[in-house]
């Protein structure tokens, strides 16, 4: 490749930042345009290059996080910088920048408050929200207030999530903080994050002030209305065990699991989770021991495990609580995965907007390596596996598995045309595992008490326990684990079901609505399906009527909008014209919207038909079901 | 890729195509069985030099057993399958996808489109007069060719150009997301500030007439453009020894643009600057 950068510079900040990831420049070919002066007679006669420092690419994203960690934006000189270290093209890495939604390529406050304009936050009072910090922080505030989507923390609503950007923060982990004093001359402040919820202007303002000094966030437990109640397994240890002790762990029950996948072998496990009937957790309910012999199976080496923590579905906040409640779980449950399948590298893909998650997961994937049990001899049986976090930034379609796969790799995160399966061809081509954080957890329990313990739990077709995110209008919002079958009236009636509900959202946005007298469906893959409606990814978001069904659906139109990748026409186009017609309708009823609900069918059906992925698929889901089961705009 | 009959035969895959026996080389493509069947599927983001990108959905076809609608030009004909290709579902997403299209981008200058409208009824003006539309004004920032990103329809033909399927200039990409994603270079910068090496191979494959000559782009501003009047005259290009056919497209006993076979085995529609542009010295009269 003969690549061409621009005569833009970095600054010391932006180069520094890079160099933190990517170690120092390895010869003057990779510094900044211009340092000539830095160039030895050495450099003249070799660079480095080719093939070796294009497979560098997967740090794209990395390299991207890193500068707009230190500096809130990536100017062109930090941008060709990065590219010239990893010889990427900057025309694709521009592309690249310009696909999240938490990354800028202009000039923007070192703080950014995110705050969450979607479903359940909106019924809370999320415009309230914006307009009172609106109000408070205007320009020159060096503050930028930003609407996000679904923040993951719709138990709490109203969300507001404070980044800002700055010098590495010191702390166990993390590097140590510069003793340089910085160009500035003041004192330079470091990068940080601040959860607050429920927000009010106030609140959020002043963290977004001094996100440092913010109020902690409470526990990961007030999540969880059963916490510490008999009977629970999946969130069993939730709000018992301190997330940041691998000791804690042990004495819980941590790593028993492991041993037995090791007494096992490989094919036992797999073997075990298969009879287990364990099905994925993310929505797609796929067979996770069919795509484990798959994988395991295939010729083509190194095989990967990929967690899929990018949990951006409207409405689900799961993993996020499992991942703050209980961080070595899932570090235990993906050793357990990348032994069964036969990967010796495991990449956990976080959703951006979890900080919390991403610092307690850092501290569980290093204290497991300091006592042997990720690294190159696990437990001492002679097996090599270890992770690595890759941290998305805002993208809901980077959740999609083949999405995932390209956003890893430092490409744009657009879905890949499937055939070829990731169990086949995944991430970097090969034969890859991909499971949500919730199935990956399951798998504990499987090898603990047995598979036919473990089938024994919930309906036939669908096995275990299962995890639901119920939020807005219920008295105790968080999630809640139940067996499959449990009707959706019996979690409503642990919850606190209100007088005046209108509906329930089931999946969340790609999801669908179910009536307030429909409470006797069985919260099963089978039975929602039986009934019409998806179970997805646990999402029951209680709708009372205190909120015009038509705003829900504009908003979540709007969702869809924001989020498709562009790919195909179908979505790219269809979730415009979806929104526009939701909103020529929102006041109209009967005769005057019959012409654009006659539309929106056709253009729903084109979306569900002819897109690429789930996500334009799936866009039409939510508002069909509220015109059909709700009869909105009758 | 322009395929070249070397090698051994390729196995035959039986399938079924509108209810009729069809039988292709493995590896082909629906798409191609269609075409070989004598079908006509509407394609625009589809190219004969490039791999498929599937972006457009304008060839979906129903397979049977599958839960969504497949796209012919890049899903491969499988033993056993059954292909109905004017189903109405098909012909309801083909219709809707003329009527996003045309409602966002103008398809003025692509070759069909106003035919398929026709054919599939599609009426692109029921979403409104409001309806939210690309909205670009022509890029004219060198003597060479424009980037009139008003009738880019994101089809990828010419990133995978630019990229590592032909060039490896890699000058352009998708940038932006959803309805705003467009084709651009680094920081959207004018392309004298970029990678390009001008070879002019997006334009050779762009489907819609986004990316044109510019003297396509001026004569039909000036309303002096008729295909109509064209010759075609393929030669051998003079530069280097490498010998690449050129087309060469002449009106009024003038080169107005150049393109080159796409099933030239030299080529393969791909061209430098200097076969692509480096012309104006046989037109130098003086």
């Amino acid at each position: 490749m003969d690549l061409h950068f621009g005569d833009s510079k970095p600054t010391d900040e932006e180069r520094e930042a890079v160099d933190a990831l990517l170690g120092p420049p390895g010869s003057a070919w990779e510094t900044a345009f211009g340092d000539s002066t830095v160039r030895s007679d050495a450099d003249l006669r070799w660079a480095r290059g080719g093939r070796a420092a294009r497979e560098r690419r997967d740090l794209l994203l990395p390299g991207l996080h890193a500068v707009n960690d230190r500096v809130g934006w990536i100017s062109e000189g930090a941008l060709d910088y990065l590219c010239r270290r990893l010889t990427v093209p900057p025309a694709e890495a521009y592309g690249v920048a310009t696909f999240y939604s938490m990354f800028s390529v202009k000039p923007r406050p070192a703080t950014v408050l995110h705050v969450c304009t979607d479903v359940a936050c909106a019924a809370k009072g999320a415009a309230e929200l914006c307009a009172g910090v609106e109000g408070r922080l205007g320009l020159g505030s060096g503050v930028s207030v930003e609407r996000s989507p679904c923040l993951g923390l719709c138990e709490r609503a109203p969300a507001a999530l404070v980044v800002r950007a700055g010098s590495p923060a010191a702390g166990p982990g993390g590097p140590p903080p510069d003793p340089r004093p910085s160009n500035a001359g003041g004192a330079e402040k470091s990068h940080s994050t601040a959860v607050v919820a429920p927000a009010t202007p106030e609140a959020a303002v002043l963290a977004a002030s001094a996100p440092e000094a913010a109020e902690p966030e409470p526990p990961a437990s007030l999540a969880v209305p059963q916490a510490g109640q008999p009977g629970l397994t999946l969130l069993r240890r939730i709000g018992v065990v301190d997330p940041a002790s691998l000791d804690d762990y042990r004495s819980h029950g941590g790593y028993t699991a492991l041993r037995r996948a090791f007494e096992l072998g490989p094919a036992g496990v797999i073997r075990e989770v298969t009879d287990a009937g364990l099905v994925g957790r993310g929505g797609a309910a796929f067979p996770t021991g069919v795509k484990w012999k798959a994988t395991a199976s295939q010729p083509d080496h190194p095989h990967y495990l990929v967690c899929n923590a990018d949990e951006s579905e409207p409405g689900t906040f799961k993993d996020r609580v499992l991942m703050e409640g209980d961080p070595y779980s899932l570090i235990e449950a993906m050793t357990i995965a990348g032994y069964a399948v036969g990967a010796h590298k495991g990449y956990l893909y976080l959703r951006g907007e979890y900080p919390r998650a991403l610092r307690l997961l850092d501290n569980a994937i290093e204290q497991a390596r300091a006592r042997g049990l990720l690294g190159d001899d696990v437990l001492g049986q002679g097996y090599a596996f270890d992770i690595e976090i890759r941290r998305g930034a805002g993208a809901y379609i980077c959740g999609e598995e083949t999405a995932l796969f390209n956003s890893i790799e430092g490409y744009r995160g657009e879905p890949r045309s499937k055939p070829p399966f990731p169990v086949e061809k995944g991430l970097f081509g090969k034969p890859t595992a991909e499971n949500n954080v919730e199935t990956l957890v399951n798998v504990l329990p499987i090898l603990t008490m047995g598979a036919e313990a473990y089938a024994a739990i919930g309906t036939e077709k669908s096995t275990g326990p299962k995890l639901f995110c119920v939020s807005e209008s219920v008295e105790r919002p968080g999630i809640y684990e139940l067996p499959f079958g449990a009707t959706l009236g019996e979690l409503l009636g642990l919850a606190g079901k209100p007088g005046n509900l209108r509906a329930v959202l089931l999946g969340g946005a790609a999801g669908g609505f179910v009536r307030a007298d429909e409470m006797d469906i069985p919260l099963t893959f089978e039975g929602t399906r039986a009934a019409g409606t998806t179970l997805g990814s646990g999402v029951v978001l209680a709708i009372d009527d205190t909120v015009p069904l038509p705003r829900i659906l504009l908003r979540i139109a709007e969702f869809f909008r924001d989020e498709s990748c562009g790919q195909c026409v179908p979505c790219r186009v269809g979730t415009v014209r979806q929104e526009e017609a939701l909103h020529r309708i929102a006041e109209r009823t009967g005769a005057a919207a019959a012409g654009d609900i006659a539309l929106l069918r056709e253009v729903g059906r084109a979306m569900r038909d002819a897109s690429i992925c789930g996500l334009g698929q799936t866009a039409w889901n939510a508002v069909e079901s509220a015109i059909d089961r709700l009869g909105a705009y009758e | 890729m322009t395929a070249i009959p070397l090698g051994v035969p390729r196995r035959l895959v039986e399938f079924t195509l509108d209810g009729r026996e069809a039988r292709v080389p493995e590896g082909s493509t629906i798409l191609d069985a269609c075409r070989a069947a004598g079908k006509d599927i509407p394609t625009l983001c589809q190219g004969d030099t490039l791999a498929p990108k599937n972006a457009c959905r304008v060839c979906v076809v129903e397979v049977e057993g599958a839960r969504t609608l497949a796209p012919a030009c890049s899903r491969k004909a499988e033993a056993g399958m059954e292909v109905r290709t004017d189903t109405e579902r098909a012909r309801h997403s083909r219709k809707v996808v003329l009527e996003l299209l045309a409602s966002s981008v103008n398809l003025s200058t692509t070759p069909r489109a106003a035919e398929w409208i026709k054919e599939y009824e599609a009426k692109p003006d029921r979403f409104g007069p409001n309806a939210a539309r690309v909205d670009e004004e022509p890029r004219v920032d060198n003597d060479l060719y424009v980037r009139d990103y008003d009738k880019c329809i994101l089809c990828y033909k010419c990133v995978d150009a630019c990229g590592d399927q032909w060039q490896n200039t890699f000058a352009i990409s998708v940038v932006g997301r959803g309805f705003d994603a467009r084709i651009a270079v680094e920081h959207d910068a004018p392309l004298t500030d970029s990678a390009c090496v001008y070879c002019g191979n997006c334009v050779e494959v762009c489907p819609t007439g986004a990316l044109s000559f510019k003297s396509e782009f001026d004569m039909r501003a000036a309303g002096t453009w008729n295909e109509a009047e064209q010759t075609e005259t393929t030669t051998v290009c003079a530069y280097c020894g490498v010998g690449c056919n050129l087309t060469l497209h002449v009106q009024d006993n003038e080169i107005v643009k150049v393109t080159s076979p796409h099933d030239n085995p030299v080529t393969h529609g791909n061209l430098c600057i200097k076969g692509r542009f480096g012309y104006q010295h046989v037109q130098n009269r003086d």
